[in-house]
């Protein structure tokens, strides 16, 4: 079954742009990753509050999720310093298998606490320009998830250059590269986690204001975000910013143009078969650092 | 809650027997245990929640009712508990009820669900009334002990291609192409690979089937599809948020086609979809579960639940008629034994008419309702109407969409 | 391997064949039974993860794979129940050895070989959920006849004697590798395997010989759910619940020992369990208590208890 090029054309336009969120997604997960090396699993959940978090802004206090980024991820980078610092750091004590148990209790208690006080509907919100498309040739594309698209290219550019150029980046990267020096040399180890964590958090509350527009939230949502973004992490790089971006951008090409192939659920594991063959043929992923 | 409730009637009532003698014997009636099995945490938390309030209310009705007459007034207790949107979780708790010595259990939502735990009830010959799980599988394994009061997946399907025929020839047959979008789970597959089946047959064109996941991040590339294929109707059979998704988008992208026709949709009869998204919503039709528009009951019912600032969904009817089953089981059973129990409600006729749900007489074969069907609804003016059958309908089917 | 090794194990096997003698609740026997299967299956888990440190995602794709297989075999193809089971435990360690020779071949290790067990196990789950074999979406159902030769049986007891005695023979199975040859090279590699490599021994033959192992032990984890729930759809055999519950279990009981996976398949269901009858009329609250109680666990772990106990006393 062929398609015509301007279907073809417009799900690859969509891939990109779906695959901008989700990579955007990705940026938290990597630089943890990158710097602490634990595998966050509580990543889907902290989504989910931030998604509630951009919802009450909504209609709590009438503020345009697009407005509300901004002070949701000041927020959440708190949020995610104070969950580093004041709980897994000290449960875990470093040890692998502690963080995994510790974000994965953390997990469950997130995703629980949104069911008790927000209950399990699906919630939504109606925007005026939610409704906006925009005529690019033959295809039509949504306005929020354009603007979703500009924001997250603007968010990685940031960060790529907040870790080359500031001092905080600067000791971040020393951290990943190489904890113990690190530390001999003053920079304040517990510190910079919590920094990264922070960071990874306030990532998260961008991509969710980003979301709210054209997507929904209940106390799982985040959780349908979670695979993906861990399989973009992996492709593009533990690590890599860059890496997490494009890595973003091409799981979201993938698995528009697969769904298209096979149908949006048997074309799910076109995802997980290309995951599988770049890491079997270079393992550390795309942009990733050579173990 | 109900527990405070019987110390105040009964301490009320010990204190009247102090009094007079005959009330004493009133006030030692022994409650009637009913388990009420819900998933109320995890993936299928909002039809649990929904299920379980559905149940509470009939339950409140019965006991503010003068419980069970022929038990000597005896209320319902409710024993509940929280399947955890698994099967596991499901027979942990069927397990935990039997400990409890309830008369029956009453819910599980979700097939897989029904099914394991319709099995672990059986083995103490505990009746098992099922709300919804649609899987033919839960009523053809010759359990004597399971009961399903609503319609199973063949009824569901094989009416919604009949209605569908029906209100297109009633229409003078404006739709011959259509789409499939399915969930890809028990139902949405099943459902599609019959009306694959069965459309060219009644002169449809299938154009395409697409299936995708639940939940699905994102449904451009569905939306995409209907756009260029233009079919006439679209025929979406998925949970909630998906169709929330895929109507909103076929909203922003001015995909208008003469017909969105669902089939036991998650959104299409579930007021807080209308609510929130009144124009994507409108005129969206739904084959699917739905309360009896022409009973007092029903109206009443969903007074109730809106004053509590929840919304109307097919959870609550289907749950409150199944308690009410349970409860004229009961009475005609004349005591709380699980044998006589199922013996009571494999004999249901027509004379049980306090459920709200809009089947005719009530027959059970093999535990199966045969009178149980889906109707047709259709979302007119902000409101959740019946088009079709005839005899339970409240409003002509607006189709054509035209405009 | 001396006497004293096994003790504990003659010992947890004597307890497992008593309890259904003294437990009359069917509550606490299906929650037994229950907690065993997962037990099991992080015993599976365990081998390649707390011994061979290799740690893996993607159990569900072992657990389903025997499941499936066993499944299948019985309703399709009218195959004896026993040899069904066999043949799914002989199917997952297939899948372990194929998944282990294109991840470990490739030279995956650590996150990057967890989160491609990860990637398979959902493969495998989202063509279970398409194709024929498997009943697609609407799953399996094997056929409740409750008698000893279907691999079915009437009383919960009876399972609970099946359960226990295929994690006893896990628990020896460990035991033996603990002290074998095998066991110690697999630690090797776990500890530093370019070292274990200039030692001489072959890394990669080692770990597929632990993957193969872990997959049959899960495998039959899978077949025993399947014989007991006696249902089967794409997410219940390969959904990631069961690769969490694998891995969760040994990490809180203690990676790496051979109590380790039960231990903590029992505190983890107990504690679980536990949680639920602080449920209130608000969902989600019993949950809540449950994942404090997990991190918890984590900052004071099953295994250090009596380390802190003593401590404690001592001030």
């Amino acid at each position: 079954m062929g398609f015509p090029p301007e279907i073809l054309l417009e799900a690859a336009l969509n891939g990109l742009l779906t695959g901008a969120v989700y990579g955007l997604v990705a940026l938290g997960l990597t630089l943890v990753y990158g710097v602490l090396h634990i595998i966050n699993f509580a990543h889907g959940a902290l989504l989910t509050a931030a998604m509630y978090a951009a919802y009450v802004a909504r209609t709590a206090f009438g503020l345009d999720p697009y407005v509300a980024a901004l002070p949701l991820a000041g927020l959440f980078f708190l949020l995610g310093y104070a969950v580093q610092r004041l709980v897994i750091g000290p449960a875990s004590r470093g040890r692998d298998e502690n963080i995994l148990l510790v974000t994965l209790g953390l997990s469950i208690i997130i995703e629980n606490t949104m069911l008790a006080l927000f209950r399990s509907d699906t919630r939504s919100i109606d925007l005026p320009y939610a409704m906006e498309v925009v005529a690019f040739g033959p295809t039509l594309l949504s306005w929020p998830r354009l603007v979703g698209f500009g924001a997250t290219i603007l968010v990685a550019l940031l960060l790529f250059l907040l870790m080359s150029a500031t001092a905080t980046g600067k000791a971040i990267r020393a951290v990943a590269k190489e904890r113990t020096g690190a530390a001999l040399v003053g920079i304040d180890v517990a510190h910079i986690y919590a920094v990264t964590f922070g960071i990874g958090t306030a990532c998260l509350a961008i991509a969710a204001a980003l979301l709210l527009p054209s997507f929904y939230v209940s106390p799982r949502v985040g959780n349908a975000f979670v695979l993906v973004a861990f399989t973009i992490v992996v492709l593009g790089g533990m690590g890599s910013v860059i890496g997490a971006l494009l890595g973003g951008l091409i799981i979201g090409v993938v698995e528009s143009l697969s769904g298209l192939y096979l149908g949006d659920s048997l074309g799910q594991i076109g995802i997980f078969l290309i995951f599988i063959l770049v890491l079997l043929v270079r393992p550390t992923g795309l942009f990733g650092a050579r173990a | 809650m109900a527990k405070f409730e019987i110390g105040r009637r009964g301490a009320m009532l010990a204190t009247a027997g102090v009094l007079a003698a005959p009330g004493l014997a009133r006030a030692q009636v022994p409650a009637v245990r009913l388990g009420i099995l819900q998933p109320v945490t995890g993936a299928l938390s909002q039809d649990g929640e929904y299920g379980r309030l559905g149940a509470e209310l009939a339950i409140n009705e019965i006991n503010a009712g003068g419980g069970i007459r022929a038990l000597g007034g005896a209320r319902i207790e409710m024993v509940f508990g929280d399947a955890r949107s698994n099967p596991e979780g499901g027979v942990a708790e069927v397990e935990k009820m039997q400990a409890e010595g309830v008369v029956a259990v009453v819910g599980g939502f979700a097939s897989p669900i029904c099914l394991a735990a319709s099995q672990a009830a059986a083995r103490y010959d505990l009746p098992y009334v099922v709300d919804v799980g649609v899987s033919d599988q839960i009523v053809s394994r010759g359990l004597a002990n399971t009961f399903r009061f609503g319609p199973g997946f063949g009824v569901v399907t094989t009416t919604a291609l009949d209605n569908l025929v029906a209100l297109n020839d009633a229409a003078g047959k404006p739709a011959r192409t259509v789409v499939i979008v399915h969930e890809d789970g028990l139902f949405g597959s099943g459902m599609a690979r019959l009306l694959n089946a069965e459309l060219p047959k009644r002169g449809f064109e299938v154009l395409e089937t697409i299936a995708h996941p639940t939940p699905a991040r994102d449904m451009n590339n569905v939306a995409l599809r209907i756009r260029s294929l233009r079919p006439d109707l679209v025929i979406p059979s998925s949970y909630y948020a998906e169709f929330v998704l895929l109507s909103r988008t076929m909203q922003q992208q001015r995909i208008r086609p003469k017909g969105i026709y669902c089939v036991l949709n998650g959104a299409a009869s579930n007021f807080r979809f209308v609510r929130e998204f009144p124009e994507a919503a409108n005129l969206v039709m739904d084959c699917n579960h739905w309360a009896d528009p022409r009973k007092p009951k029903t109206q009443e019912l969903r007074r109730q639940v809106e004053a509590q600032n929840r919304f109307w969904l097919y959870n609550i009817p289907l749950n409150y008629s199944a308690v009410m089953l349970v409860a004229d089981a009961l009475e005609r059973a004349g005591r709380a034994d699980r044998a006589a129990l199922i013996q009571a409600l494999a004999a249901t006729d027509g004379a049980f008419t306090r459920h709200i749900m809009p089947y005719g007489p009530t027959r059970f074969v093999n535990g199966q309702n045969q009178a149980a069907v889906p109707v047709n609804t259709q979302v007119q003016n902000g409101d959740i109407k019946v088009i079709f059958p005839r005899e339970f309908a409240d409003a002509q089917p607006v189709f054509p969409v035209t405009g | 391997m001396t006497a004293r090794d096994i003790l504990p194990i003659l010992g947890f096997a004597l307890v497992f064949a008593a309890a259904p003698l003294l437990v009359a609740s069917n509550v606490v026997l299906n929650f037994l039974v229950f907690t065993l299967i997962i037990a099991l299956a992080a015993q599976g888990w365990n081998l390649l993860g707390g011994y061979g440190g290799q740690y893996s995602f993607g159990h569900a794709a072992f657990f389903g794979a025997g499941a499936y297989v066993s499944a299948i075999l019985q309703v399709r193809l009218g195959v004896n129940a026993y040899a069904a089971f066999a043949c799914g435990i002989a199917k997952a360690a297939l899948v372990g050895f194929v998944i282990g020779f294109l991840a470990f071949r490739s030279g995956l290790r650590g996150s990057y070989f967890a989160l491609v067990t990860l990637a398979f196990a959902e493969v495998l789950r989202v063509l279970a959920n398409a194709a024929e074999v498997t009943g697609g979406a609407a799953g399996i159902l094997i056929r409740l006849e409750a008698d000893p030769r279907n691999f079915q049986f009437a009383e919960r007891g009876t399972f609970l004697w099946v359960a226990g005695g295929l994690v006893t023979l896990a628990l020896l199975a460990t035991l033996a590798l603990e002290r074998s040859r095998l066991g110690a090279q697999l630690v090797a590699v776990r500890e530093n395997e370019a070292a274990a490599q200039a030692l001489g021994v072959d890394a990669l033959a080692v770990k597929l010989r632990a993957i193969t192992l872990s997959a049959a032990i899960t495998g039959a984890a899978g077949g025993l759910y399947a014989q007991y729930f006696l249902y089967l759809d794409a997410q219940i055999a390969y959904g990631t619940w069961i690769s969490v519950e694998a891995l969760l279990a040994p990490i809180v009981g203690g990676a790496g020992t051979v109590f380790g996976p039960v231990l903590g398949a029992i505190i983890l269901h107990g504690v679980s369990e536990a949680t639920k009858s602080v449920a209130g009329s608000i969902p989600g609250v019993d949950l809540v208590v449950f994942g404090i109680v997990l991190i918890l666990v984590v900052r004071f772990p099953p295994r250090e208890i009596p380390g802190l106990l003593g401590a404690w006393r001592r001030r």
